[in-house]
């Protein structure tokens, strides 16, 4: 069973592309994450332009991250103080990574600088993360108390000026870090597809000190209104959105991510972090060999009318 | 899966009512007699959702021809369809520190997006090389010129072949030397190939007649590719109301994402 994607401009199999959406729907309902960081590089593998693979993948993440956002906001667990500096910050990252995306495209350097970010990003927060969660798990073992924050220490972060009280996470922190955070996300967002929770949630833990109850809702915030207007910019500057593919990704993934969550609650943190870490190191090694290895043919066409 | 879209295509008239030998004269310098009509049933062709690839069938007829000539078989026609034309990059990958960079490009001027040729033989047989380059027929002689600053020109060849090479192998360009037969002495059928990611846009019909290895005529019909239905809707606001496209699309988001929210909870 085919359909044509009128933006990307080829026919594919529908049932791969569920099968993608209900797959990383899945994982990131188990994991609370986005997701984008896994559907960009397979929609990639699956012969999808990059530039369409990364524009589709901002839509998708807005999809993805909007029910968890609403549940934080119902909860009361968002610091819409805290997001709207991160979002401020967000919104120039992202048009400043629009704009890159476009000169990029144009250099002739869009997929190398897509893969190569994705491999830097994804080796070290999985890296990172595995490394953390198999000491917890030796904590665990030893019968351990682990946290995930230590209160009450300070870094250099918290010596910077134009500082503001954020009532909700209790904290006095100022906004140079904060935005500078969104702002880089935000690049992240544009360029690579990823809502970039997966960087996010763990700055603003360890970097940032916020406390660990507002700090999903407050990135889910952040992301949601993120993608949505790089979903608008890609849209308008390189048009390259493919509501069709999109369309059908998000209804797969929506699905997925509500088995995910079941799944994802009667495992252990420690557990679901190290799982995480892992995925997240495959996909980072899988772009890594596609890098080295000799590509098939060292010559490529690029039609001006669509860039590939 | 192998579904083609296989569009029929009438014969145009067999006028052999005398054609107008004073106006042949005066374009053709060496008092060829021949005449050359093609037509296709539409001139139109839409892309659906479940587009595969189409079949054309382009009729044609050449009036005034030496019955001598014919039977010896020195009549040859070459049939073209040639796509949109665009301008199209050429990359180099090379190993730099150990990964894969392009590093070098060459853009060609106006090269068609997409070229399917058909010929009642192999077309280096039907005239020298030197005529087919001049006229540009087939994807061995078709024009590709440099756009901008190329240095010395010693690596032009090696794009050139390799911007050949992807565009065959990747089925947007090919070529069929059997493609075109008579079917009387003077009526012939051809059958070019639209391929799968066929560009939308005016693609062109092409005639050439050959005898003995001369030009003679050439006659050419535009087609167009339009997508139909949804997916022209779709390709046509992203590209007219881009702003109201990217709206649309979050607020698809939007709704998938918060729909199924809701809907799961009540379980």
């Amino acid at each position: 069973m085919t359909i044509y994607l009128p933006i990307a401009e080829l026919s594919v199999n529908i049932l791969i592309i569920l099968g993608m959406g209900a797959a990383v729907g899945f994982l990131s309902g188990m994991f609370g994450v986005g997701g984008g960081f896994l559907i960009t590089p397979l929609l990639i593998f699956y012969n999808i332009p990059p530039v369409v693979a990364v524009a589709t993948g901002a839509n998708q993440v807005v999809a993805s991250s909007i029910s968890g956002a609403i549940t934080h906001f119902r909860r009361g667990t968002i610091d819409i103080k805290l997001g709207t500096v991160l979002l401020c910050g967000g919104l120039l990252g992202a048009t400043l990574g629009v704009w890159l995306f476009s000169f990029l495209r144009r250099a002739g350097q869009l997929d190398l600088v897509i893969s190569l970010l994705y491999v830097v990003l994804l080796g070290s927060v999985g890296s990172l993360m595995l490394w953390e969660s198999v000491r917890a798990m030796r904590k665990a073992a030893k019968n351990q108390a682990t946290s995930l924050r230590r209160p009450g220490q300070h870094n250099w972060v918290h010596g910077l000026p134009l500082k503001m009280r954020f009532k909700k996470s209790k904290i006095y922190l100022s906004v140079i870090p904060v935005a500078a955070l969104g702002f880089c996300i935000g690049i992240l967002t544009s360029v690579m597809g990823v809502g970039g929770g997966f960087i996010m949630v763990p700055a603003m833990i360890y970097l940032l000190r916020i406390p660990t109850n507002v700090v999903v809702g407050t990135s889910l915030f952040q992301i949601v209104f993120v993608s949505a207007y790089t979903v608008i910019v890609q849209a308008s500057t390189n048009y390259t959105v493919d509501i069709v593919l999109a369309f059908v990704l998000m209804i797969a993934g929506v699905i997925g991510a509500q088995y995910g969550v079941r799944v994802g609650q009667k495992l252990r943190g420690e557990q679901l972090r190290a799982l995480l870490a892992l995925l997240v190191l495959a996909v980072g090694i899988r772009l890594a060999i596609e890098l080295v290895i000799p590509p098939k043919d060292i010559y490529s066409v690029v039609s001006a009318g669509f860039g590939f | 899966m192998t579904h083609l879209a296989r569009i029929a295509l009438a014969a145009l008239t067999l006028a052999f009512a005398a054609p107008a030998g004073a106006q042949m004269q005066d374009e053709n310098a060496n008092d060829f007699t021949e005449k050359l009509e093609i037509g296709i049933s539409t001139d139109e062709i839409a892309i659906t959702s479940d587009f595969r690839g189409a079949d054309l069938t382009i009729f044609g007829a050449v009036d005034g021809f030496d019955p001598n000539l014919l039977v010896q078989g020195k009549y040859n026609i070459i049939v073209s369809l040639e796509g949109p034309k665009d301008n199209a990059t050429v990359r180099k990958k090379e190993r730099v520190f150990g990964i894969w960079v392009n590093t070098s490009s060459m853009t060609f001027e106006l090269v068609p997006e997409s070229y399917s040729l058909s010929s009642t033989r192999d077309i280096e047989t039907i005239a020298p090389p030197g005529e087919m380059g001049n006229m540009g027929i087939g994807v061995d002689h078709m024009r590709l010129v440099p756009l901008g600053f190329v240095g010395d020109g010693s690596n032009l060849g090696e794009f050139r072949n390799a911007f050949r090479r992807i565009r065959e192998t990747s089925g947007v360009y090919e070529r069929d030397p059997g493609g075109v037969q008579f079917i009387s002495s003077s009526l012939f059928k051809a059958s070019v190939r639209l391929p799968a990611n066929v560009p939308n846009g005016v693609h062109v019909v092409r005639a050439y007649l050959f005898r003995d290895g001369t030009f003679v005529a050439a006659k050419a019909l535009p087609l167009r590719v339009v997508k139909t239905g949804v997916e022209q809707v779709i390709t046509q606001t992203a590209h007219q109301q881009p702003f109201f496209y990217g709206l649309f699309a979050v607020l698809l988001a939007v709704i998938t994402g918060w729909g199924a929210s809701l809907l799961f909870r009540k379980e």
